[in-house]
């Protein structure tokens, strides 16, 4: 083995090479984002799974292997979700004035995200299990899967699509919310953590903290409706 | 710092265990949020430290979700075998959520004046 290949093996089989790369390209794919304009399609989580999920297949990594080291990055999601309670004691008067509209938008923004996940999955020729897979993708990783777990859906495979959910909810939700001239922090915040989870949190964020706190309450409040609600519509649907 | 840091974590931690221990169907780092949450309406005030650390950590929440996302490598032959319908999914449910959600705000929410920002026509802000 020449000595190029002696450190590659070595530093391939350790942490600090995927923990690395992993802070690397999210640095460089938000420079590129913001260079840009902040243009959605540039949305940073996705440019760096892009370059990391190509860059682990040419090497031939494994995603154990990967994520030795991008644990570290990945324990974090916890405490900045207990930190979400921040923004919202911040903004909890705004929150207690609108709290029917909000619990009745987050309801119907939870049943819509279920009954048409199901719906065109079904239309297309899904089969039963990827129907099952499908439903629940709009909610936090860890409700997602449970659910799909309990309807008999794939949850590994509802954890990747919770996450594309999230990105495309970021990437597209804002221009959206734009065209249907919805102006007011309330109403966008609530869409973003209704239908994008964690990481339309994060892009409401972006703009100001009012988006922020009303995104962060809608994820939260959109887990705890999806895990009541999904089993019961799955039955009624049979 | 390490007083606020530590605080968080104590929060999941307790949330880990009652979500755990009482078998409920919501996350532990959510159950968290609420009782920091509780913390912070019992305590009245957030503190520097907590703002400090808490706004770092929100500042980076997209990163935190990259190394989830990867996985996706793992599961590229069921997303292949089923495109059509799941890259579907992905996206009309999302958007008809966002719209759904948003309006219903809209049309109910008659505390809610709008952002302040000004849209591309100068904006229809009403109070």
């Amino acid at each position: 083995m020449n000595p190029v290949e002696t450190i590659w093996v070595y530093l391939a089989a350790s942490p600090l090479l995927h923990l690395t790369i992993t802070l690397a390209a999210y640095a460089v794919a938000e420079a590129a984002y913001e260079r840009s304009g902040r243009v959605s399609l540039l949305n940073p989580v996705l440019l760096t799974i892009l370059v990391l999920g190509g860059l682990l297949l040419l090497t031939g990594t494994s995603y154990e292997t990967y994520f030795e080291g991008a644990q570290f990055v990945h324990f974090l999601l916890g405490p900045a979700t207990v930190a979400l309670a921040i923004p919202l004691y911040r903004q909890f008067n705004r929150v207690k004035q609108a709290a029917f509209p909000l619990l009745a938008a987050i309801l119907s923004g939870a049943i819509t995200a279920a009954v048409s996940a199901i719906g065109v999955t079904a239309l297309l020729g899904a089969g039963r299990d990827i129907v099952a897979t499908a439903a629940p993708k709009s909610v936090t990783t860890p409700i997602a899967m449970a659910v799909a777990e309990r309807i008999g859906g794939l949850p590994s495979l509802t954890a990747v699509l919770v996450i594309l959910t999230g990105i495309i909810g970021a990437a597209l939700g804002p221009a959206l919310l734009d065209l249907i001239r919805i102006r007011s922090d309330t109403a966008r915040g609530v869409a973003l953590g209704t239908a994008a989870g964690g990481i339309g949190t994060a892009r409401a964020l972006e703009d100001n903290d009012i988006q922020g706190a009303f995104s962060g309450l809608a994820m939260g409040l959109n887990a705890l409706a999806t895990a009541i609600l999904v089993p019961i519509i799955w039955l009624l649907i049979g | 710092m390490l007083h606020a840091l530590t605080a968080i974590l104590i929060c999941q931690l307790v949330g880990e265990t009652i979500a755990a221990a009482g078998g409920l169907p919501v996350p532990g780092p959510v159950l968290g949020m609420v009782l920091l949450f509780v913390v912070l309406l019992v305590r009245g005030r957030i503190g520097d430290n907590l703002e400090r650390v808490g706004g770092t950590l929100l500042s980076y929440l997209s990163l935190l979700f990259v190394p989830a996302g990867v996985g996706v490598i793992t599961h590229l032959g069921a997303l292949r075998s089923s495109l059509l319908p799941l890259a579907t999914a992905i996206v009309v449910p999302t958007l008809l959520t966002i719209i759904v959600s948003a309006l219903l705000v809209k049309w109910l929410d008659r505390t809610d004046s709008g952002s302040p920002e000004e849209g591309p026509a100068g904006g229809n802000i009403q109070p």
